[in-house]
């Protein structure tokens, strides 16, 4: 079996994108649309990795980052912060908060492969 | 030959006239009658007391030996009179509303109640009046002397210093029985006054009487009387003009500065009425006086070439057997050397209780003045006492050294020594600038010199001065000389030591007041002295502190005695409304009262005894802004300061302002940019990963088709992202150009309902509308108005929440506008966003459903004011509610 993803982002083409080229890849693909239950879902399915957006309904993805960061269960767990915003302050943010990766949409697809199966390759 | 008893006998039915009067006067003022007491001719008559024995006889000496120059004696006081409207006006004013009590009270007062100033010129006083008062018991004993040396029978004991002895005592009586009877010196001695005022109408009546008898009855009337004086040798008098001017000036000075001028001209002034007809009143007066002195001099000169000229107006009538005359003579003298020297001690002895005798007293009673003991007996006490030790004085000086000098040459001498005041007083009545410490230095300055070069020198070859010294001055330096300093020599005596004295005086004055600074006190009263016209209440002296008002009481009641102090206590009481009780010690009160005080004990021991009480501050800062011209430069420029801070602190403020403007739209071109980065972003990520997939090999048809169709929409997003965005700009700056036309809203929203229902087809919307209320006619820009209504419905297509959604249009007209609501039957918007659904990019739901990019209110709302409306959120109608008002016939002048 695959190792998983767990996509949290609210557009849903982008969901259809990645998760079409993650599973085409062998990776199990779950999504999550919504901040404010992400850390619960994160807790649910415990995937081998979490793709971030940040800019959620209800939550800022960055919080979400800084909560994973401090919960002991989660501190390691490998995130890839994706944004639309694309700005300098974002991504400092994000990696003062501990992201492994940060992308600015629009991605290629090769990218996020190449950093997916980094992150949480075998 | 009138024998000496007799002589006696009529003095003494004078004196006891004189007591009565005063006693009557003092009765009727008690009743409150004053009446005639204070009119001006009374005043009038009281400045007389200028006229002392000296120019009632001596007048006639001084036209023997330099002619017309007595009358310089006279022009002084008379130029004074004349120009009163510019300086006895304002030193009866100062007096009246300072309450001052003597010209020593004035001088300190002036320079911050300063006791140092009261003494300096009390002691100059008493100095320069001490000759004064020993003239006039010389005259007085000289004219019993012509009575008595002429065969009439002299007593052993008369000898003739018993006989001035006897007079020093009896002046002194008189002056402590109606002198010191009231202590309030601003209730004036009305007895005093209107006794003086009958020895100025006796002192008149005599010399005209004897120049009427000289020159109708002696010479053969006035033609006669002219023919007369050409023959003399009096006609042959020069004019040294040095010597007149010196002499005009001294006289003026003196009549300023003489402290029984001062008592009878400012203390005893009960208005300014009574200085205007004094003004032209005196200086006639004065006229009548000096009318018959050169014609009784010519006649004396004739009928006694060898006789004494100081004793003419007396002795000529005698040599002529005219005994009546020579006895009314007689009294004209003895009431001009009287009436002055009375006033003279009771002046005097005001000034030495308060500026010498209260001070010394006050200082040795540690507690102060509340403390115990009665002021009011120790005031008395000393008043009295002073008297006696004056009148005692003058008695000693004319037993040492009378008759060293010729009666006028002692006059002028006291003259030159109380000019010394008069440059601290009239620096100090108009200008501000004069010190305490430059009206020390001046007097002192001219005090010394006066007395080092006619003063001392007056005693002759004495221990004083030895003729040495005089000669060659001290210590053999030449430019010392007391007649010649600096080397300055042949100047008649009295124009030296008025030169040097004065400028001296007037130069030590100047420069130690521009080189000291006032203190807060003399500001103040510097301010009230030169601006007295300005303050008709004057400028608070006290601040609030607390002081106990039965402190006061008592210590006021030991001054002005019981009934008094509890009589102005209970008015104050009353005026502020707390009869029965004790006042409250307002600044106001405590002012009101060191006045009272001053009244009594002068100036600056009533200010000395209240500040015991009230704890001492003298004057707060705000007193002294409240003040002066000076003051109010300061606040003058203190306030231009404050307009240019408030205005740095208002361009500050806008600057501040302009700043955060700034950074607010520099956070929200921030905001801005980033939402319009995220929207364009988005879409632009599903193309392009959908393309890569794609490209990225064969797969099935349904999957091709599904992600081109992706592609399309979001390519479609982004061109419907971009236009909003251009029209959002566009209406912005307001370049938008608006098609105005004559419309039905009916069609309008015809067309907004077809539109919107072909755009979004996949959510079913029923939409209620009442076409017969619809059917308004406006002028607007349709297109536009029908992108609003799009908008509005194409939002409760995507947004409404309902299981069956369903929007309600309604119009009506109200006046002149026109409304179109929109109701959905949704859940409506939460009030906390109602107020940011207009914003740009505000997007209350997810990204999926909305599907634009959250411009369509924000464009809805440009629009609407563009044609004149306004739109917005209309709470309460159980779904989302959103109004659209608009007018019926917009201006076309609004493009």
């Amino acid at each position: 079996m695959g190792k998983r993803v767990l996509l949290i982002e609210d557009e849903p083409n982008i969901i259809q994108a990645i998760s079409f080229i993650l599973s085409r890849d062998g990776w199990t693909v779950d999504s999550h649309a919504d901040g404010k239950t992400a850390m619960a879902e994160i807790a649910r399915r415990g995937p081998d990795l979490v793709i971030l957006d940040v800019m959620l309904p209800n939550r800022s993805g960055l919080d979400i980052l800084q909560d994973l960061r401090a919960d002991p269960a989660t501190e390691a767990l490998p995130v890839l912060m994706l944004t639309a915003r694309g700005q300098k302050r974002d991504r400092e943010l994000a990696e003062r908060y501990g992201a492994n990766r940060f992308m600015t949409k629009p991605f290629s697809n090769a990218e996020v492969l190449e950093s997916v199966r980094q992150l949480a390759g075998p | 030959m009138i024998g000496f008893n007799v002589l006696v006998l009529v003095c003494l039915v004078y004196v006891a006239t004189l007591f009565l009067v005063a006693f009557a006067a003092e009765k009727r003022a008690e009743r409150g009658a004053v009446g005639w007491l204070r009119s001006p001719l009374v005043y009038t008559l009281s400045l007389s007391i200028y006229c002392t024995a000296w120019t009632f006889y001596g007048a006639v000496g001084y036209a023997v030996r330099s002619g017309l120059e007595f009358v310089t004696i006279y022009l002084g006081p008379t130029l004074v009179m004349i120009g009163w409207w510019w300086l006895v006006r304002k030193l009866v004013r100062i007096g009246r509303s300072q309450r001052i009590t003597s010209i020593a009270d004035l001088i300190s007062s002036r320079y911050g109640k300063s006791n140092l100033l009261g003494v300096i010129v009390t002691l100059l006083a008493v100095i320069g009046t001490t000759p004064y008062i020993a003239l006039q018991l010389q005259s007085v004993t000289l004219s019993f002397s012509v009575f008595s040396g002429d065969g009439g029978a002299v007593p052993e004991f008369a000898s003739l210093s018993n006989t001035a002895l006897a007079v020093a005592a009896g002046l002194a009586l008189f002056a402590i029985l109606f002198g010191t009877r009231s202590l309030d010196v601003n209730e004036r001695h009305h007895g005093v006054v209107t006794a003086i005022a009958l020895e100025a109408v006796v002192k008149l009546v005599a010399l005209v009487a004897v120049g009427v008898f000289v020159v109708w009855g002696v010479a053969g009337g006035p033609a006669d009387m002219m023919a007369r004086i050409d023959a003399s040798r009096i006609a042959d008098w020069n004019l040294a003009g040095g010597r007149w001017a010196t002499l005009i000036f001294l006289s003026a000075a003196a009549f300023l500065c003489l402290p029984r001028m001062f008592q009878v001209m400012v203390v005893e002034n009960a208005d300014e009425q009574q200085v205007a007809v004094a003004s032209w009143a005196f200086p006639l007066y004065l006229f009548a006086m000096s009318l018959f002195v050169i014609p009784i001099a010519v006649i004396g000169l004739t009928v006694l070439p060898g006789g004494n000229p100081d004793l003419y107006v007396l002795t000529v009538p005698l040599a002529l057997d005219q005994e009546g005359l020579a006895m009314l003579s007689f009294l004209g003298g003895f009431s001009s050397a009287t009436s002055m020297v009375i006033v003279a001690a009771i002046a005097l002895a005001t000034m030495v209780s308060n500026h010498i005798v209260m001070p010394i007293w006050l200082s040795t009673r540690k507690g102060g003045a509340s403390m115990s003991g009665d002021v009011r007996d120790v005031v008395i006490l000393a008043r009295r006492i002073s008297i006696a030790a004056i009148l005692a004085l003058g008695y000693l000086y004319f037993r040492f050294s009378g008759g060293s000098e010729a009666l006028a040459a002692i006059g002028l001498i006291a003259f030159v020594g109380v000019a010394q005041v008069l440059p601290a007083m009239l620096g100090g009545l108009f200008w501000r600038g004069a010190t305490r410490n430059g009206a020390a230095i001046g007097l002192i300055l001219g005090f010394a010199i006066w007395a080092y070069t006619l003063f001392l020198p007056s005693f002759g070859d004495s221990f004083l001065l030895s003729a040495t010294v005089l000669q060659d001055g001290p210590w053999g330096v030449g430019w010392l000389r007391p007649r010649a300093l600096f080397g300055v020599e042949g100047l008649d005596p009295v124009v030296h030591a008025v030169f040097w004295s004065m400028v001296i005086n007037t130069a030590g004055f100047f420069l130690g007041s521009l080189a000291s600074f006032p203190e807060p006190l003399e500001r103040l009263q510097g301010a009230q002295f030169v601006n007295v016209y300005d303050y008709s209440r004057n400028a608070p002296g006290w601040t609030r502190s607390t002081p106990e008002a039965e402190d006061l009481l008592i210590m006021t009641q030991r001054i002005l005695g019981p009934a008094e102090a509890q009589a102005l206590f209970q008015a104050e009481a009353q005026a502020q409304g707390k009869a029965g009780y004790l006042p409250d010690t307002t600044p106001d009160f405590v002012e009101t009262l060191e006045r009272e005080l001053a009244g009594s004990v002068g100036a600056a021991t009533a200010n000395a005894m209240v500040g015991q009480i009230t704890g001492g501050a003298a004057v707060s800062v705000e007193d002294l802004m409240a003040v002066a011209d000076e003051t109010a430069q300061i606040m003058e420029y203190s306030s231009q300061l404050e307009a240019k801070s408030k205005e740095l602190s208002n361009t500050a403020a806008q600057l501040r302002d302009a700043n955060e403007k700034l950074t607010q739209l520099s956070i929200q071109k921030d905001a801005f940019l980033s939402q319009i980065s995220h929207e364009l972003r988005t879409p632009m990520t599903s193309i392009r990963a959908f393309s890569e997939i794609l490209m990225s090999g064969p797969m099935s048809e349904a999957d091709q088709a599904k992600f081109s169709t992706i592609i399309h929409d979001e390519a479609i997003r982004l061109t419907r992202l971009l236009d909003d965005l251009l029209d959002l700009s566009v209406l912005e700056n307001g370049q938008v150009s608006l098609n105005w036309q004559d419309a039905n809203l009916n069609q309008i929203l015809d067309r907004a309902v077809t539109s919107s229902g072909s755009m979004e087809a996949e959510r079913s919307l029923t939409i209620r509308r009442d076409p017969g209320a619809e059917d308004i006619a406006l002028v607007t820009d349709a297109d536009r108005l029908a992108q609003v209504f799009i908008n509005l419905i194409a939002n409760a297509r995507k947004y409404c929440d309902a299981a069956a959604p369903e929007l309600r249009v309604t119009a009506s007209q109200q006046g002149n506008a026109l409304v179109v609501d929109f109701i959905d039957n949704g859940s409506g918007i939460p009030k906390a966003s109602q107020s940011m659904i207009f914003e740009k990019f505000a997007r209350l739901t997810d990204q999926s459903r909305a599907g634009g990019a959250g411009l369509g209110l924000a464009i809805c709302r440009e629009i609407v004011a563009k044609l004149g409306g306004s739109i917005g959120y209309l709470p309460g109608q159980g779904g989302a509610a959103f109004r659209v008002r608009l007018p019926v016939a917009q201006a076309k002048a609004a493009e």
